[in-house]
């Protein structure tokens, strides 16, 4: 009966989405829409129908606000709902490209976290009905890494699971997608989050090799292998490391970063100090023990030592030691540093998500909710990397609040220069106008309130696991800080912005 | 289709006999005198059929034929009857042997002993590739040979060399391995095991007639090679042979006769006369079968399968699972622990210690080992990660909560004891077992501090833990029957051989090897070198010696346990004045590189005592004593205390204690256990030579009593 109102519901309110898409609220949708599709028309309408209708229920709040009438029947609506949860995050420590994870792979790092969260989670591993993992940098020998996570932890073998790949905002995608799970009472509980390693990676052959290798192996006779082999060059021998560049412009994230330093006046000074702001926060979030609760004691193997914090962060980060280091990808005139910019990492960070009806009735207390989400996808060419200017006001809307509602915003810090950017058109009339096809400014982001406990330049980036790392650790903060509100936003490679609104009470 | 009480056949596709062997009531084939009649008879049905071929399986699940019925030739008392026995054997056999059509014998699961003979008679041998087939020749463990042919056809079939070390260690052969060295024609899955034998049967009715040539691919193996040179002439044989018997020799100091004979029913072999051979063997079996340390060693055999099977707790008490298992203290010991139940169990295992240092040391040692079995290819790299998968660490109370059983193996302080049974109290369920794996404080002042004393027991492991077979269980008054009942049931699916005793200082293991450590100790501060000590003890069939035994312990350790097993049980157990000094040099033993032997050798010889042990002892090492003397005193000394363990009602019976002492503290199996050892050796004998020593040496060698009540009613341990 219940299932049966909630559909009409539903529907219901999706109808009075659409129908109010024509007016305030649904205008940065179709600016959205519209840049997008320059350049990729086919996934974006796919897109914007996913994010529509996950985003329905936040979204009810919205008209609710202007339009009193239909206030009463909205308001049961809300209370009525069943908010996402997030009952537990946590990742392991984020340590730099070969050091202490260098013997471990992404699959392993997932593994050693899952088993840890159920482990430290009093729930019985058998009510996991899904787990939806990430990796950006894809193991071929396992590409479902997810299930590996499955199988490698003990738990219930019947727990289903897939991966996802949305480059730096994957694990902002795998709690949506479990998330969206929910909603439609596909499952129950879930685990969400994803695992990167910078160390162990695919090293590739040429094209040429691997296509003689190929032929190889169906060729029947000696003659056959022997004339095959006969093509081979010494230069097809050379391996291939993974590529740094986007395959649709050939640009590296770095040139994209001094691109966008360049264009919007950005520059080294205020890079170099946002870094060291970064790195000062969150050495400062780590000896207060903030921390300590959201990252596992990782012992890997070899198990020579156990890693307890992230080893990028400068405890004694000092602004000068910042101002030594040349450009790293325009060794001329850059701006861009290794130091104001976020380093290759290896982790994993994973969520635990059910309805807040179900943690109650399993006496959990959960670590707060997600009130929207919101996906945006823009031009790859320049700017890429605004992805959070372009989600965050779609979130924004979706969970019915300004900027200035908010208790604390966190953004994922590719770049020093990516996020400057970014909280430029944030403060942004024209950006509002000319992108977003908005009357107003996103809002002017109080430093108060921003990346609080440093960022991604300080913490490093897994790329699979900074969306749940970045969850948890605003979760908690917000906690910490008495509930309130909080966005979350990243941008992602190919131009795409992930941005989520969380609730904490 | 005919059927008798243990072996039926039928007749399937292609004139192929398949003899099925069933022994009627038993889990496990065994070979029994009784059946040779019926097999005689079997034969003779199958010799008038027209057949072509044989193949012989069970009807047992994963258990091919275990080997010859022990109890049946512990019965054997005189040379004639033993011969008697064994010239039936070998008729069967035979009678397989030249069998007018191929015999294959399809194996799967367990073929050990007379089960592998029997197999050797066949023609071919096929196995499956289940972890339950394994392959052995264990006779000599039992201080015998194989006595069915083994030792002359094992030869023909996978070399010298191989079939030496086989017969000599009674080693598990797996199917691989079996295949590798020739000892199976052919391994496949269970389910094809009958196709293979099939074609096995084919292959040998065609090649009825198999000439002996050259196999040029040989000389791509170094085995190939060592062959060539070694077994193919008679020098290189000689140098095998006399190799063998200096390494046996190493490893037995002459206390076990066992080896030294099987390689000479080898070395009769390579002769070429069949009969030869046959008459050799025959000959050893019957002289080893009557010796005592043959009859020692069966002797522990049915220990150990009684005390496998014993109860003790009423049996309607069901063994609690443990699916979660707790380890406090990532030592040593807390790792051996930690790795022994998530390899041989199916608990989850979390270390919890106070430092993240040494929680890494827990999941280091585990996964080191892990590794160590993956090179040796035990496990496959996939098993070795589920295995560890299964062991996570924390500084914290986190994830313990659901322990149903936690295992503390902190420092021996009964102030930290008693803090970790608080923790565990007020974290975990009322349910949770509370086990404590001290090595010498009373259970009894450790569950002092309670609340819920029935779930308190005593797990005493041995160290290293995944190689020491033994697990002593210590109980109190209060100890509930549910928890001795799972902590038993536990300790037998981490592999171990489970014995329980009753609390107090030291329970039975540590308590024996205290004055006998002490022993040593006496010797030493009368001054007897340190290797002339631990060579006497080696000699006598001890694993290691006493004094290098508490290098590898750890003198610190020893000096903690002493004073607890000296006020509890007085002179007899206070170590000599000289000792005293040993702390206050600083030396702890191998674990910081000083103790009684040099730890900065780094040559390949026998690691050399540090001379400089004498100065801080205050003594100096002349006296040259007899070794036998050495070895009595300290043997003594541990069988008198352990016999006054089982007249104060520590130990049950004399069984747990044969087996606690020679798989926990290694005493010589060939003797049998201390009890043993006293019924062997004679109670009014052990009495005289107690009383001598005490006359000599003090009143530490004052026989028990129980030892005088039972010279007076004539009375042995074991009846």
């Amino acid at each position: 009966m219940t299932d049966k109102t909630n559909d009409s519901e539903k529907k219901e309110s999706n109808v009075t989405d659409a129908g109010k898409a024509t007016k305030k609220p649904a205008r940065p949708k179709k600016a959205a829409v519209k840049k997008s599709t320059k350049t990729a028309p086919a996934k974006k309408t796919a897109k914007k129908k996913a994010v529509t209708s996950s985003a329905s229920k936040p979204a009810k709040k919205t008209p609710a606000k202007k339009a009193p009438v239909k206030k009463t029947t909205r308001a049961r609506n809300v209370s009525k709902t069943d908010r996402i949860a997030f009952v537990t995050g946590l990742r392991t420590p984020f340590a730099r490209q070969s050091t202490n994870y260098s013997d471990v792979s992404a699959i392993e790092l997932g593994k050693i976290l899952v088993r840890e969260l159920l482990v430290r989670t009093d729930i019985d591993p058998m009510i996991i009905n899904r787990v939806v993992f990430g990796q950006v940098v894809i193991l071929p020998e396992a590409p479902n890494i997810a299930r590996e996570i499955v199988l490698g932890t003990g738990m219930n073998i019947h727990t289903d699971a897939y991966s996802v790949s949305r480059a730096c905002a994957t694990s902002f995608q795998s709690a949506v997608s479990i998330a969206q799970a929910l909603m439609t009472d596909d499952i129950e509980v879930g685990i969400a989050g994803g695992a990167d390693s910078a160390s162990i990676v695919p090293i590739g052959v040429s094209k040429k090799l691997a296509k003689i290798l190929v032929k190889m192996t169906k060729a029947k006779t000696l003659q056959q292998r022997l004339k095959l082999l006969s093509q081979l060059r010494p230069a097809h021998l050379l391996p291939v490391p993974p590529s740094a560049k986007e395959p649709s412009t050939g640009l590296t994230m770095g040139q994209n970063a001094e691109q966008m330093a360049r264009d919007h006046g950005i520059s080294r000074q205020a890079q170099d100090e946002f870094a060291h702001r970064s790195h000062t926060l969150a050495s400062q979030a780590w000896n207060e023990g903030k921390l300590d609760e959201e990252v596992i004691k990782a012992h890997v193997p070899p198990y020579k030592n156990t890693l307890e914090k992230d080893n990028n962060i400068r405890f004694d980060s000092n602004l000068d030691s910042y101002k030594k280091l040349r450009p790293a990808f325009e060794k001329k005139y850059g701006t861009v540093t290794a130091a104001n910019s976020t380093p290759l990492t290896d982790g994993a960070a994973a969520v635990l998500m059910m309805k807040e009806s179900k943690a109650k009735k399993l006496g959990l207390e959960p670590l707060g909710y997600m009130k929207s989400q919101a996906f945006a996808a823009l031009d790859a060419k320049t700017d890429m990397l605004m992805g959070p200017s372009y989600a965050s006001p779609l979130a924004l809307d979706r969970a019915g609040v300004n900027l200035s509602d908010l208790t604390l915003i966190d953004m994922h810090e590719a770049f020093a220069a990516q996020t400057l950017c970014n909280m430029k058109a944030f403060a942004s009339k024209e950006f509002a106008r000319d992108k977003l096809n908005r009357a107003s400014a996103i809002g002017e982001i109080d430093m108060d309130k921003f990346n609080v406990l440093g960022g991604s330049i300080a913490y490093g980036h897994p790329f699979a696991a900074t969306g749940a790392r970045i969850i948890t650790q605003t979760l908690r903060e917000l906690k910490r800080r008495g509930g309130g509100l909080a966005l979350t936003t990243a941008c992602a490679a190919g131009g795409l912005g992930a941005a989520m609104v969380l609730e904490v009470e | 289709m005919s059927q008798s009480s243990t072996f039926s056949y039928e007749i399937i596709t292609d004139d192929i006999a398949v003899i099925t062997m069933d022994v009627p009531g038993e889990n496990q084939n065994t070979l029994r005198d009784d059946f040779i009649n019926e097999v005689d008879a079997l034969f003779d049905e199958l010799e008038k059929k027209n057949l072509t071929g044989v193949i012989f399986t069970s009807g047992k699940k994963d258990s091919f034929i275990v080997g010859a019925d022990i109890n049946m030739l512990s019965k054997l008392k005189t040379t004639e009857e033993v011969r008697a026995l064994a010239a039936e054997g070998y008729r069967v056999f035979k009678r397989i042997e030249n069998f007018k059509v191929p015999v294959v014998s399809e194996i799967h699961g367990t073929c050990m002993g007379g089960g592998v003979e029997l197999s050797l008679a066949c023609h071919g041998r096929v196995c499956s590739d289940h972890p339950s087939t394994i392959l052995a020749l264990p006779e000599v463990q039992l201080g015998l040979l194989p006595g069915g042919g083994g030792t002359q056809r094992l030869p023909a079939l996978v070399g010298v060399a191989e079939a030496l070390t086989i017969m000599t260690t009674g080693k598990n052969i797996r199917a691989k391995k079996a295949l590798k060295i020739g000892l199976v024609d052919d391994v496949t899955d269970v389910l094809n095991l009958r196709k293979a034998s099939i074609k096995r049967i084919k292959t040998l009715g065609r090649e009825s007639l198999k000439e002996d040539t050259f196999d040029y691919k040989s000389l791509l193996s170094i085995s190939g090679w060592q062959s060539l040179l070694l077994e193919k002439n008679q020098p290189g044989l000689n140098f095998l042979f006399q190799e063998a018997r200096k390494k046996v020799n190493a490893k037995t100091k002459g206390n076990y006769p066992a080896p030294l004979k099987i390689i000479d029913c080898v070395e009769a072999w390579t002769r070429g006369n069949k009969e030869y051979g046959y008459e050799v063997e025959a000959k050893n079996f019957a002289e080893l079968i009557l010796t005592p340390e043959a009859k020692q060693l069966i002797h522990l055999f049915f220990s150990i399968t009684d005390l496998k099977k014993h109860h003790f707790v009423s049996e309607d008490i069901n063994p609690v699972e443990i699916n979660n298992l707790a380890v406090l203290g990532g030592g040593l010991m807390g790792a051996g622990i930690a790795l022994v139940s998530a390899d041989k169990t199916d608990a989850k295992v979390r270390i919890k210690d106070i430092s993240e240092k040494s929680v890494n040391h827990g999941l280091k040692y585990a996964w080191d080992r892990l590794q160590t079995k993956v090179k040796r290819r035990h496990l496959t790299k996939q098993q070795a990660d589920e295995k560890m998968a299964k062991i996570t660490g924390t500084t914290d109370f986190s994830g313990i909560q659901n322990a149903d059983l936690v295992i503390e193996a902190v420092f021996e302080s009964l102030e930290l004891k008693h803090q970790m049974l608080k923790d565990i109290e007020i974290h975990c369920s009322k349910n949770t077992i509370f086990a404590t794996n001290t090595s010498s404080i009373p259970i009894s002042e450790i569950a002092k501090v309670a609340k819920r004393p029935e779930n308190v027991i005593g797990m005493h492991y041995f160290s290293p833990v995944e190689k020491m077979p033994l697990l002593e269980l210590i109980v109190i008054d209060k100890t509930s029957e549910q928890t001795i009942a799972t902590a038993v049931d536990f300790g037998r699916k981490q592999g171990k051989t489970v014995i329980v005793v009753n609390d107090s200082a030291g329970f039975y293991t540590s308590r024996v090897l205290g004055p006998y450590m002490n022993e040593a100790g006496h010797l030493l501060a009368s001054g007897v070198p340190v290797e002339l000590i631990d060579k006497a003890i080696v000699n006598l069939g001890y694993p290691v010696g006493p004094i290098t035994l508490l290098d590898e312990v750890g003198i610190d350790v020893g000096t903690k346990i002493t004073p607890i097993l000296a006020s509890a049980f007085g002179e007899r157990m206070t170590p000599p004045q000289a000792f005293m000094k040993l702390s206050q040099s600083g030396r702890e033993g191998k674990k910081n590189k000083k103790g009684f032997y040099d730890y900065s050798y780094k040559g390949k010889k026998k690691r050399p005592v540090d001379e400089s042990v004498y100065l801080d002892l205050g003594i100096s090492p002349h006296n040259k004593m007899d070794p036998l003397v050495i070895a009595e005193r300290c043997n003594l000394m541990l069988v008198n205390e352990a016999i006054r363990c089982l007249e104060e009602g520590i130990l049950k019976s004399a069984r747990d204690g044969d087996i606690g002492a020679i798989f926990g503290l290694g005493f010589p199996p060939y003797l049998g256990g201390p009890f043993r050892f006293a019924d062997q050796f004679g109670i009014k004998r052990l009495i005289e030579r107690l009383e001598h020593y005490k006359e000599s040496e003090g009143d530490r060698f004052t026989p028990a009593q129980l030892l005088y009540d039972m010279e007076k009613s004539g009375e042995t341990f074991y009846s």
